[in-house]
């Protein structure tokens, strides 16, 4: 049994406080998915002779990291010093091993990317010796990128709980679930939309595993949290965008799996995909800005938590006492 | 089942939660003895001379718009970038001293650690304006330097460390201001410095309705422990105004030793709603350096009642991370291998 819980608070006032984070760190997450899973596209087509598809997906992946990266640091308070985070590696911090795979996968997706961009521009890119080299770096910066393309989908799920935001620290356990399965199905979209059917299959049945996961992961994730944390994802903009979210994943993945062989309906239903993660990341972001403005989400999950620890026994790990 | 990363501590684990010595484990081999506060809200007066103290030692810029709150006398509002110490005041009715009485006993029964003689109901001290009918609780907060700061584990860059006082100072040269620690702390005490005040009021200048040029714009800033006054034998601004001694400052261990004889006395003088924040080690940030003796529960002062550092599950976090990242992998594989032409 859940016990009641008694709510007071000192004039309504916040406890935790909302990190200074906006739309622009809400464009990251969800354009570091689409890159994280366009790598693993691009490294399998890549593999498997796709062409297009390789090249469409190492672009996308070029352009979405490339814009992410530059949201990255413009949110920052101050700009100039983004490269502190690339002076040290803290294993406690989220943001820094973050900041690190973002490095390596860019690293890697640059130089793949910039060979795709020769091929099409017939060599004129001024390489000059370079281009030799090229030729045999461009495979392995498409592993390299295959390799940090998983982890930069999943890491910012971590960088949100990893927090004493109410919301977001709730979905610990399974945000990473999401965060991942948004990514999938992005990046799958844009394949759809970039690429003809020919090729697609595999970002087809990408985008329908995606699906699954993400309308299964978000269900499952929100019946694990704290009733009151898990509130403000049902509420004002963040509810109606994850709402969205959800039909706009559904009626992408039916397209991909009905449709996605005619070139029309599979770019509409990317399309659709694309818009489902930009309202889940904008939408979990927004959830958990909220819920660090109003003390009830702090208190009530806390107050609970220490009610049923005492319920059960535990009563030498509370941060009151008696002396 | 714990990493050891090094086997002579017996691995990191402690690093991240429970009982351990701060200074040590961010790797000072010779260090000062902890040094906090003992924040004796039970005689506050409220006269928020800690407030200023801090701000003109510390060269803070105006924080707000200078508003009325009606929030009895307390215009301050909370802590922030450049409020290191705010004083919380609270008006309360006889009902509400009954409840806080009823919650102290409870931590009584409940067997909390505790020193001391139960308490006997003996006739309260009821010193002027407090009435049976009223009481006024003042309370001055501040950032408690966490034994697991939260702020300071997932800092990025290194700006926030742990001095040999055992305190957590931002380095303001090195942050970036990318706003993790904000999200990251229990208490909602660091915050990332805007110019503090709406855009029509901020001319800037020294002339009269001009405000002065907002230092260190951009970065993440909150109280030092006064680190700058500690390294030259110094007691902090804000300890050394109060009036009343109710900041007390001092080596940890001592303090909480003192704070624990105060809990005491005041039960013996008929007061149950006595209880200590931040003494205990095993709560779930490891104990706060700054501790303080409260007369109702956390939340009527705006402190978190069960405050958990993020890190604790970070290793948790970690792992499902890297699971959903081989799911993500495995997928991919399906779709290659299984999806055909
Ligand atoms: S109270 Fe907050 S800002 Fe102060 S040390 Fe703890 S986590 Fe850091
Ligand atoms: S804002 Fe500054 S102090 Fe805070 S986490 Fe970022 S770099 Fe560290
Ligand atoms: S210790 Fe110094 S910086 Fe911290 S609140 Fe007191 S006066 Fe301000």
């Amino acid at each position: 049994m859940v016990p009641e819980v008694e709510f007071t608070s000192y004039y309504g006032r916040a406890i935790v406080k909302p990190p200074p984070w906006g739309d622009l760190i809400a464009s990251y997450l969800f354009l570091g998915g689409v890159a994280g899973g366009s790598g693993l596209l691009a490294f399998g087509a890549q593999l498997t002779g796709r062409k297009l598809l390789c090249r469409n997906a190492r672009l996308g992946a070029i352009a979405a990291v490339s814009i992410g990266g530059a949201a990255l640091v413009a949110d920052l308070g101050r700009p100039d010093r983004f490269y502190n985070m690339l002076r040290t590696i803290k294993p406690t911090s989220p943001m820094s091993i973050g900041s690190w795979i973002l490095t390596a996968y860019s690293g890697g997706m640059g130089v793949a990317a910039v060979s795709e961009i020769d091929r099409l521009t017939r060599n004129r890119l001024p390489l000059g010796p370079f281009r030799g080299l090229l030729s045999f770096a461009e495979p392995v910066g498409g592993a390299v990128a295959a390799a940090f393309g998983p982890p930069l989908a999943a890491y910012t799920a971590v960088l949100l709980s990893d927090t004493a935001n109410p919301t977001w620290n709730a979905a610990h356990r399974d945000l990473p679930f999401v965060f991942v399965s948004s990514a999938s199905l992005a990046a799958s979209g844009l394949a759809m939309v970039t690429t003809p059917t020919r090729e697609t299959r595999p970002a087809r049945v990408l985008a329908v595993i995606g699906v699954a996961g993400d309308l299964i992961g978000t269900r499952w994730m929100e019946r694990r949290m704290d009733p009151v944390a898990a509130e403000p994802l049902h509420q004002g903009r963040p509810g109606t965008l994850l709402r969205w979210s959800e039909r706009l994943a559904a009626a992408g993945g039916f397209g991909a799996l009905l449709l996605g062989g005619h070139r029309l309906p599979a770019a509409l239903a990317g399309i659709a995909l694309l818009g489902a993660s930009a309202c889940t990341r904008f939408g979990i972001l927004e959830a958990g800005i909220n819920s660090a403005k109003d003390p009830r989400y702090t208190i009530e999950p806390q107050r609970r938590r220490l009610e049923e620890r005492r319920a059960a026994g535990i009563t030498d790990d509370s941060i009151t006492t008696v002396g | 089942m714990v990493n050891s990363w090094n086997p002579v501590r017996g691995g990191w684990a402690h690093e991240l939660s429970g009982p351990t010595d701060p200074a040590t484990d961010s790797g000072w081999t010779e260090h000062e003895a902890r040094r906090g506060f003992f924040t004796d809200t039970s005689i506050c007066i409220g006269c928020k001379a800690c407030e200023v103290a801090c701000k003109e030692w510390n060269r803070n810029p105006r924080d707000g718009d200078l508003e009325l709150t009606g929030w009895s006398y307390d215009n301050t509002q909370g802590l922030g970038a450049s409020t290191w110490r705010h004083v919380a005041f609270i008006e309360q009715d006889a009902a509400r001293v009954e409840q806080a009485r009823e919650s102290g006993r409870r931590l009584v029964d409940l067997g909390m650690p505790r020193i001391g003689a139960p308490t006997a109901d003996a006739p309260v001290d009821r010193t002027p304006p407090d009435t049976a009918e009223f009481r006024w609780l003042m309370a001055s907060d501040v950032c408690k330097h966490c034994t697991h700061a939260g702020c300071l584990d997932v800092c990025p860059t290194g700006a926030l460390f742990r001095t040999e006082f055992g305190s957590v100072v931002v380095q303001p040269d090195v942050c970036n201001g990318c706003g993790t620690c904000v999200a990251g702390c229990p208490f909602g005490v660091i915050e990332r410095r805007s110019d503090g005040t709406a855009a029509p009021t901020t001319r800037e200048g020294e002339r009269k309705g001009e405000q002065p040029k907002v230092p260190r714009r951009g970065v993440a800033q909150k109280c030092t422990l006064c680190y700058d006054r500690l390294v030259d034998g110094q007691t902090p601004a804000c300890a050394k105004t109060c009036p009343t001694t109710s900041i007390k400052f001092g080596e940890h261990a001592e303090l909480v030793a003192a704070a624990r004889d105060r809990v005491r006395e005041l039960h013996e003088q008929g007061m149950p709603e006595a209880r200590l924040y931040g003494a205990n080690e095993l709560d779930g940030v490891g104990g706060t350096g700054s501790v303080f003796l409260l007369l109702d529960e956390p939340e009527v002062y705006g402190l978190p009642p069960d405050p958990r550092v993020p890190t604790a599950d970070l290793q948790v976090m970690f792992r499902r991370a890297g699971f959903a990242a081989a799911g993500m992998v495995a997928a991919a594989v399906v779709a290659f291998v299984g999806g055909g032409r």
